[in-house]
């Protein structure tokens, strides 16, 4: 049980984190704190990958003669290359907020609906 | 033990993060998730992905949420209390992925599945193939190198993408005057 809780807990924690971030995404209506709460999402699946690539007892995969166990490079590389691509997603994401604050002069998700609404009725539509 | 502390910060950055209302302090403390982070891969080996997320994670996505922040508003309206039905299902979703996690290996088996497979080929013949001593250089650039060219493509559309979404401000002002983008609705 304990070996179980020792062994498992890295994964736990990543997954807690993973909801807290689901949980700001759905639930906070505030476009820059959804995109906060996207951030810790992919952080926290981020680190669930590099905890299943450690090898115990090993070091980082740099070659050299004197070391013998290595971690494992492969979640190294995928991972390297999903921080880049977050990180564009998320100035795409910011661009779009700044161009909705721009329209709508709120970054509020409940006052963008309402105008939205207000919009709706003043033209005729459903 | 270290990680666990670790992992303990970032759960609490995290939570102060979805409690507070001033965005400016909740982007800091996003900074600073990325920081343990990093701290965190540096402990499980990960040094290129350490100082990746330390200077694209903490840095670039901080200072553009920054300014995200200075062209809209640095200050949350509304503040919803817990929303019961978002919540429910964050739990749902959590307890099905660490039912998920029980039959995993355990954190550091060498004898895991991941190990298994084309990784211990990297480890052995990436030195004699590329002549690079480090591993993970050699599989993003050789091995994977396409992989890298796709990521490049992808980085070089967001670019573009950004420059069409919020470029030529003033410009497009000019030219349609006062019914700019549907911002007189209100």
């Amino acid at each position: 049980m304990a070996d179980t809780f020792s062994g498992l807990i890295n994964y736990w924690v990543a997954i807690a984190l993973m909801m807290i971030g689901f949980y700001i995404v759905i639930a906070q209506g505030n476009l820059v704190k959804k995109i906060v709460g996207l951030n810790i999402f992919q952080v926290a699946v981020f680190v669930f990958y590099i905890s299943m690539g450690k090898v115990k007892g090993g070091t980082a995969p740099i070659l050299d003669d004197s070391i013998e166990v290595y971690s494992n490079p492969l979640p190294h590389v995928l991972i390297l290359t999903a921080i880049v691509v977050g990180v564009a997603t998320t100035a795409l994401a910011l661009a779009l907020i700044v161009r909705i604050n721009r329209a709508y002069g709120t970054i509020e998700e409940s006052e963008i609906n309402e105008q939205d609404n207000v919009l709706d009725a003043s033209e005729g539509k459903p | 033990m270290i990680i666990i502390s670790l992992l303990f910060f970032m759960t609490a950055t995290a939570i102060s993060m979805l409690w507070l209302r001033d965005l400016f302090a909740v982007v800091m403390l996003s900074g600073i998730y990325s920081l343990f982070a990093a701290v965190i891969y540096m402990v499980m080996d990960a040094v290129d992905v350490a100082f990746t997320e330390a200077a694209v994670g903490a840095g670039i996505s901080t200072v553009l949420m920054l300014g995200t922040l200075a062209l809209t508003k640095s200050k949350e309206k509304v503040h919803k209390k817990i929303a019961y039905g978002p919540l429910a299902l964050v739990l749902i979703t959590g307890g099905i992925l660490v039912y998920g996690t029980l039959d995993m290996p355990h954190y550091g088996d060498a004898n895991a599945p991941i190990h298994s497979h084309v990784a211990s080929r990297y480890i052995e013949k990436s030195g004699l193939e590329v002549g690079v001593p480090n591993i993970v250089t050699s599989v993003l650039a050789s091995y994977r190198g396409y992989d890298t060219l796709g990521e490049t493509a992808v980085v070089f559309t967001a670019a573009i993408g950004v420059l069409v979404i919020i470029g030529r401000r003033k410009k497009k002002r000019k030219k349609t005057g006062a019914v700019n983008d549907g911002g007189d609705i209100a």
